[in-house]
């Protein structure tokens, strides 16, 4: 069969240019990038059950048990979308990853779907990263609320995603595919103030 | 601007929730037996006191579950956030119960 991945298409191809030149230089540089096709498995289940304990057997990661909590293990990251519900980003391909979870939990009461076309990654990152997410972002990503390697769900600009971050000055925002280009031009057009040298003073 | 304390997840935004009206309202036990009058109260009528009442909300931007919430419809101070496992907490109830001061 035809190696259908080189069709593929990102959300975003549309607009990689623009993201390119949409990078802020300055002090308070930052820039956006689409981060596209990673693998993406929806899971629900019960976190006391065997099922449970058969998918952290084939993730070598335990399932995190409370909102914000990621975990990993090689090439897989486990992000907490509700008390029984995780979504696993991984580089591993997905009907690989896809097939082991299913084989793993078997008849049980679970479900384990390939939800790698439902999102797309955006990366921002930079020292003004921060501040152009707090101008649509209801959670409190203040350092002292909110730290690296932390995932909610939330939304930006009113449009649901998630959300991580996954360095100092980085964020992951993962919006639905249908969503991901209003996304990304509500962010290009929230960076623009960044490259002006006015400082308002309350930086924290 | 309310900030709900979802049990799941914290403190977040009015904006990640809606509404979900009146908690505490069972399906009928037997809805065949009803009369249209009966039926009609199940469905459409609802309580509306000044003060203390619980009601439902589902955390839909976040964690997507339902819970309960007593919020003062005079004020809008929550008063107490459950989950349907947990029993009807007895604050705002009680000596204020059943309508207006």
């Amino acid at each position: 069969m035809d190696d259908l991945t080189l069709q593929r298409r990102s959300p975003l191809a549309d607009l990689a240019d623009r993201m390119r030149d949409g990078a802020v230089t300055g002090s308070r540089h930052v820039r956006l990038a689409e981060l596209p096709f990673w693998t993406m498995i929806s899971v629900r289940v019960d976190p006391g059950s065997p099922a449970a304990a058969a998918v952290e057997g084939v993730l070598g990661a335990d399932l995190p048990r409370w909102c914000g909590q990621v975990t990993a293990h090689g090439l897989d990251h486990v992000l907490w979308l509700g008390p029984d519900e995780w979504l696993i980003v991984s580089e591993v391909a997905p009907s690989d990853l896809h097939g082991a979870l299913t084989d793993a939990v078997g008849e049980a009461h679970a479900a384990v779907v390939d939800v790698s076309a439902n999102r797309t990654l955006l990366e921002l990152s930079g020292p003004g990263a921060r501040s152009v997410l707090e101008k649509g972002c209801p959670v409190d990503l203040h350092p002292r609320a909110f730290e690296v390697g932390r995932a909610v769900s939330t939304t930006l600009a009113r449009v649901p995603l998630l959300l991580c971050q996954t360095g100092p000055d980085t964020y992951c925002l993962l919006p639905r595919s249908s969503f991901a280009q209003y996304v990304a031009c509500w962010l290009l057009d929230a960076m623009q103030e960044l490259g002006s040298d006015f400082q308002d003073g309350s930086a924290s | 601007m309310l900030l709900l304390n979802c049990p799941w997840c914290g403190p977040r935004d009015e904006t990640e929730y809606h509404y979900g009206g009146q908690a505490h309202v069972p399906y009928p036990e037997e809805p065949s037996t009803l009369t249209d009058e009966e039926w009609a109260e199940y469905l459409f009528f609802r309580d509306n006191p000044c003060g203390p009442f619980a009601e439902r909300w589902v955390h839909s931007a976040g964690c997507r579950r339902w819970f309960n919430v007593v919020r003062d419809t005079r004020t809008y101070q929550v008063l107490a956030v459950y989950t349907h496992s947990d029993p009807r907490p007895a604050v705002g109830f009680g000596a204020q119960a059943g309508g207006p001061r």
